[in-house]
């Protein structure tokens, strides 16, 4: 149907968005790589040669590489599963009926339009400090004694800060999928005798399985590179150093361009692993 | 009977679920309280809930010390200029893609999609050193192109998915009537697609406004947004809660506001149109 014409004025239409992406794309990749193979330390005598593959090796061998991977692992999963396990009961007590529930929806959504700096510091100060966060006063008035939150427990704070900012993402993807559902199946299988627990088991959870792939793929995207939260609140002190931000601190504060480019490529792959999953699935769904 | 019953889990399900709501949105409207309160009632102990004498002095204070309009124009400027680049960007090859489609079309979507997922930390250098070569640190205008290349493939994906859903057929039918080309764009199909592209201008402007890793790293005085302007309140200096408060109070408002109306996009958005 479409046209000679119309192809070229297709790809003429397509072009901009494809070589600016290629450009942004490439460009920085080609720069990291090569930098991963330099000795390169700007305010100690600049770039010094080739280094092979010593940035590499270096990187690994550190003794910050795995408490890195560690403290990456622990809140990535920490939040994951927070996030899930509560964003499908949350979803499911959405999808009850309700008086007010386009309000709860925009109560429960709310955090989510919260810049990542507001909530570290809002939840690093208001809630969490030891003398005068909410959390010490209301331990104070049942007798107990505060806990000084980041630095007593610091994994603890940060999954509850990130979760908090993506509870209201997987509760509304979910929520999506849920409405999705073929009401008359679900009503078939209480009228058979199903219980509550059976129908969630058994036509439920496999009807948001994608979703929840979905939601976990996502969400683990964006978990792996968190900064800001962060930055504004234990500055990768008390062991929470993530690799994003071993890798920020080798590259803007010790200016170690060499080795925090060759964190960087791996931080790449690691992020590459998770996107084909995803990709997968979204391809899957384009082909339908 | 049976309707006393539902009427009754519909009560259960109404206290259970604004309980949950409130909970998890009580940081914010502890913050916004807060941002009301003097230094001292921000700390007083027991936790001075509604009962306080009620001021605006903080937001003052902090327009005062940090000049927040500057910081609100820079994000303003740069969460809208980097939307609207994007969509002048996208829209045409979204259309290309979504009406005249090809064998690669599904292709350059998924490679699209793939350098959304290139880690910003894994190219922070290059970038950065770009940045002090072309003389873009700290100005608007290199903020307006990262954000704008970084949010393009979420734009081009939600205009994509927008506009396949117009049906072929309209366009067949205009075509038949006799429209030429211009027509059928200007008469046929933008009507119909202005409804995607403003819920995707929309979501982009949020999620500009929200970034936080470019704008923390690349701007300081002169191009820092809002994101930046809170950070400025990391470090503790005496008393700050009702201060922190009033500067987080005006730095989220106008985006919680924005942001509750786009709660439809955000799915469509945020999943690829992986979940419908």
């Amino acid at each position: 149907m479409a046209t000679k014409a119309s192809r070229s004025a297709a790809r003429l239409m397509m072009a901009p968005a494809v070589i600016l992406l290629l450009g942004w794309m490439l460009v920085p990749l080609v720069m990291t790589l090569w930098f991963s193979f330099r000795t390169y330390l700007p305010l100690r005598g600049g770039d010094q040669g080739f280094a092979g593959f010593d940035n590499y090796v270096r990187f690994v061998t550190s003794s910050a590489f795995w408490p890195a991977i560690g403290a990456t692992l622990t809140i990535v999963l920490g939040a994951l599963i927070i996030t899930i396990v509560l964003g499908v009961l949350l979803a499911l007590l959405l999808d009850q009926p309700m008086w007010g529930q386009g309000i709860v929806r925009i109560l429960v959504i709310a955090p989510f339009f919260v810049m990542p700096t507001v909530s570290g510091l809002v939840w690093k100060n208001m809630f969490l400090d030891s003398v005068n966060g909410l959390f010490a006063q209301v331990a104070r008035m049942f007798g107990a004694t505060p806990v000084e939150w980041i630095i007593d427990q610091p994994f603890a704070s940060l999954i509850l800060i990130v979760s908090w900012q993506w509870l209201p993402f997987a509760t509304l993807i979910l929520l999506t999928a849920i409405q999705s559902l073929d009401r008359e199946q679900l009503e078939a299988a209480e009228m058979d005798g199903a219980t509550a627990w059976k129908r969630f088991w058994h036509i439920i959870l496999p009807h948001l399985s994608r979703a929840i792939t979905v939601v976990l793929l996502i969400e683990t995207i964006f978990l792996l590179s968190i900064f800001a939260e962060i930055k504004m609140t234990t500055a990768g002190a008390f062991g929470t150093k993530t690799l994003t931000y071993l890798i920020y601190q080798r590259v803007l504060e010790s200016q170690n361009i060499g080795l925090g480019s060759a964190g960087g490529v791996y931080a790449i792959i690691l992020a590459n692993i998770v996107a084909i999953f995803l990709m997968r699935i979204v391809g899957k769904n384009l082909d339908r | 009977m049976a309707r006393s019953i539902s009427q009754r889990r519909k009560t259960i399900n109404t206290v259970l679920a604004w309980s949950l709501g409130l909970l998890i949105f009580f940081p914010i409207l502890w913050t916004i309280l807060t941002s009301f309160k003097t230094e001292g009632d921000a700390i007083a102990y027991p936790p001075k809930f509604l009962f306080f004498d009620w001021t605006l002095e903080n937001y003052a204070i902090v327009q005062e010390r940090s000049n927040y309009m500057r910081y609100l124009w820079n994000s303003v400027i740069i969460a809208g200029g980097s939307t609207l680049l994007g969509i002048l960007v996208a829209v045409p090859a979204a259309w290309s893609m979504a009406f005249v489609p090809s064998r690669r079309t599904k292709d350059i979507l998924m490679w699209m999609l793939s350098t959304k997922m290139l880690p910003a930390v894994g190219v922070l250098y290059p970038i950065y050193l770009l940045f002090i070569k072309l003389g873009l640190l700290d100005t608007r205008t290199g903020l307006v192109i990262v954000l704008m290349l970084i949010n393009l493939p979420i734009i081009v994906w939600m205009l994509y998915t927008y506009f396949k859903e117009i049906p072929a057929e309209i366009l067949e039918a205009a075509r038949m009537d006799g429209a030429g080309l211009k027509d059928e764009i200007l008469h046929v199909l933008t009507p119909m697609a202005i409804p995607g592209i403003a819920s995707t201008i929309l979501l982009n402007f949020i999620l500009a406004w929200n970034e936080a890793f470019w704008t923390l790293n690349l701007t300081a005085a002169q191009a820092g947004t809002l994101t930046a302007f809170i950070a400025s309140y990391s470090s503790p200096e005496g008393l700050f809660y009702a201060k922190l408060s009033a500067a987080s109070t005006m730095a989220i408002a106008p985006i919680l506001i924005l942001g509750w109306f786009s709660q439809k996009q955000l799915v469509r958005g945020l999943t690829f149109g992986a979940v419908k």
